[in-house]
């Protein structure tokens, strides 16, 4: 692999993205896939880097998965999407970022189109007009919050207590970066480092000190895909590229998986476990899985945030094996004690893929 | 005194357009960016569909011009219109008058790193066209081993047909280049899997269809109908290359060890400040555009401005060659008839 041919398409493939004052939309589901995730998006640039980000509770869905499952028609989705610039118009924003690789595409995707068709914008205009008496601007600036971290990233990097790097070897982690299919695939001019070789996690891994794995299947799919999952039938589908991508990430011997998407860490994860218990195969040292983690909760290790404070036991595969390799303290008897210590109950252990 | 005649451009059409001049009584002076006559084909091997070595070609095409006055690593600074003639202003600091210019500036190589899945730039094992035939000629590439590769393919249509790049055009000589080298890869390592992936094999010219069909029956070179989607490389540092074969209607994942992208023929973006300075129209697909594509190829839309060979469009050698015979005979008449 030629390192400067990629560089050279990552300089091709740089967005502008505001250092201050955004929008912040949440992601429907990814509360409840990985709590502590977009909970550490704000703690960090609020808290940490004391940027202005603004969100309200009157948000709701961008309507992206009804819209991919085909369920409901783009004009209901662009109506939606709507109603989210008139919050952020209303609260004084320009810059609009949003939490979910799906919003971001769909966002884009719409706003492309009323490029191209503004008498369509028009029309949403008036839907929105009659359906809640709301107005909007269009965004000036929009990101995914992967994006903003990525701008943070070195900024982090100067905060990090911990590095992506082996702490008994001393060698950089072996990470595998994954992208949401929505990031750039649609439109690579809006993503940072373009459709082909994403940068906006390379940067990150290379900021934090770890080192990204190029393997064959990188770009493949994560399993998730809409319809794959959603409908029942096609379930076979789902799993079966989440194993083709791990087969094809087997012989790096990879260390971890960031990703940037809600479905992507979920699928990536909690598939682990299933194809264990088909196949009885796992991917990971010593019977354990691959950990698979947000960008997030990623930047909350390496600033020191504690493991169980970002939601890390609710992981499917354990995450102890590479918060040892990095040195992370931890408090295990503390794993599944919630808010106020309040004891969440242990789950069963799986019979084959090995955890903490 | 005889009349000069700027021709722009050394390649093919340059020369065999000065030579026939020359015949004709005239003075052609060529102006050359490069440091060498012959342009693209002075770079190539040797030449479909009867493997002529490229060098002989350039030779012969050299041999007729030795009266022509030849300016090589020399461009157009700049062209003023006088009343009737052109006074060129050359970066070697040479002015020229002349009331006929001819245009024979041919094409530039589509950038394959554009077509970024693929790999080029990225991929240790990933050449174009050009760079194959630079081992052909020179025998150095290190991403060509010694023994040869296990395994190797051609992707067709680099940069033509190709929206998404921005030329919807045929580039005309790709298939045939990729069939021709396909072969040459075969007779140097006969134990080599090759496959060639297009989407039409535009066999169209002489001995074109022979040369396709011996490519299968004699050397077993795979022929699969469909696009390359990706291009990655697995923990060997060989390429995986994905496609859909669809004549079966499959996808197909094959493991190779070296791949060549016929990048295609794209127009010359040096002529384009030229040809601003004299205010000729470009046509839809880039290149220059003749008065008509039918009747008056070789004819500009301006008074005394001519076109040979690929400034106009994908061409092959032959059809080069006898359009700049072709511009030579309509200069000529254009002058008989006393510059009408």
């Amino acid at each position: 692999m030629i390192y400067q041919g990629k560089q050279k398409i990552w300089a091709d493939y740089q967005k502008e993205i505001p250092d201050d004052h955004w929008f912040y939309v949440r992601s429907c589901i990814r509360q409840n896939f990985f709590p502590g995730a977009e909970k550490m998006f704000l703690e960090i640039c609020r808290n940490v880097l004391h940027k202005d980000f603004y969100e309200t509770a009157s948000h709701t869905t961008c309507g992206g998965i009804a819209y991919h499952c085909d369920t409901i028609p783009q004009e209901t989705v662009m109506t939606i999407v709507a109603r989210q610039f008139a919050l952020m118009t209303e609260a004084g924003y320009e810059n609009y970022v949003a939490s979910c690789i799906t919003s971001f595409g769909n966002y884009i995707e719409i706003l492309e189109t009323w490029n191209e068709f503004p008498e369509l914008e028009a029309k949403i205009r008036e839907m929105l007009w009659k359906a809640c008496r709301r107005e909007f601007n269009k965004p000036k600036y929009l990101a995914h919050a992967s994006d903003l971290i990525y701008k943070y990233r070195n900024l982090i990097a100067e905060k990090a207590r911990y590095r992506l790097v082996n702490r008994h070897t001393g060698e950089p982690l072996k990470v595998v970066e994954h992208i949401g299919c929505h990031y750039s695939k649609m439109f690579p001019s809006k993503g940072v480092g373009g459709a082909e070789y994403p940068y906006v996690l390379c940067g990150m891994v290379e900021s934090w000190g770890g080192n990204v794995i190029d393997y064959p299947e990188r770009r493949h799919c994560c399993g998730y895909g809409f319809r794959q999952y959603h409908v029942r039938a096609n379930r076979g589908y789902s799993i079966s590229n989440t194993h083709k991508k791990f087969e094809s990430m087997e012989p790096y011997h990879p260390d971890m998986i960031i990703t940037n998407c809600p479905g992507c860490p979920y699928f990536m994860d909690r598939w682990q476990y299933a194809i264990a218990e088909m196949e009885g195969k796992t991917y990971g040292e010593n019977g354990f899985g691959i950990p698979v983690f947000t960008y997030e909760e990623v930047a909350g290790l390496v600033l020191g945030y504690d493991p169980w404070d970002l939601g890390l036991q609710l992981h499917q595969v354990a995450v102890e094996p590479l918060l040892d390799k990095m040195g992370i303290e931890y408090d295990p008897a503390r794993k599944y004690e919630g808010l106020n210590r309040k004891d969440i109950l242990r789950p069963e252990l799986p019979g084959v893929l090995r955890c903490c | 005194m005889k009349e000069n005649i700027l021709i722009i451009g050394g390649g093919i059409a340059g020369l065999e357009a000065a030579s026939q001049l020359l015949k004709l009584g005239y003075n052609p002076i060529i102006v050359e960016k490069s440091d060498h006559l012959g342009g693209h084909v002075a770079e190539w091997n040797r030449l479909f569909p009867d493997m002529t070595p490229a060098e002989d070609a350039v030779a012969r095409l050299v041999s007729g011009t030795t009266e022509a006055n030849i300016f090589l690593n020399t461009e157009i600074a700049f062209v003023n219109r006088l009343k009737d003639s052109y006074n060129i202003m050359l970066t070697n600091g040479i002015s020229i008058i002349t009331r006929i210019l001819l245009f024979a500036t041919g094409f530039s190589l589509f950038d394959a790193s554009k077509k970024e899945e693929y790999g080029y730039g990225v991929y240790n094992q990933v050449m174009t066209n050009a760079d194959l035939e630079r081992w052909f000629n020179t025998g150095y590439d290190e991403r060509i081993p010694e023994e040869g590769p296990e395994a190797m393919g051609f992707v067709h249509c680099v940069g033509s047909r190709d929206e998404k790049a921005r030329n919807s055009q045929c580039s005309k000589v790709c298939c045939i280049t990729a069939v021709k080298q396909a072969i040459e890869m075969k007779q140097k390592f006969p134990q080599a899997m090759v496959y060639c992936f297009y989407m039409d094999l535009r066999m169209f010219g002489k001995k074109y269809e022979d040369f396709y069909i011996s490519a299968q029956r004699d050397y077993g070179v795979r022929f699969i109908r469909g696009r390359v989607s990706e291009v990655s490389e697995n923990i060997d540092g060989r390429l995986i290359v994905k496609a859909e074969d669809t004549l079966s209607g499959k996808p197909v994942k094959v493991t190779l060890d070296l791949l060549v992208l016929m990048s295609g023929i794209v127009c010359n973006p040096g002529i384009c400040k030229t040809a601003g300075q004299l205010s000729l129209p470009i046509d839809s697909d880039g290149f220059l555009k003749s008065r008509d594509n039918i009747m008056d190829i070789t004819d500009s839309s301006k008074e005394g401005i001519f076109y040979a060979g690929a400034c106009t469009g994908p061409k092959t050698v032959p059809e080069t060659l006898a359009e700049a015979r072709s511009a030579a005979l309509g200069i000529h008449n254009y002058i008989l008839n006393g510059m009408k």
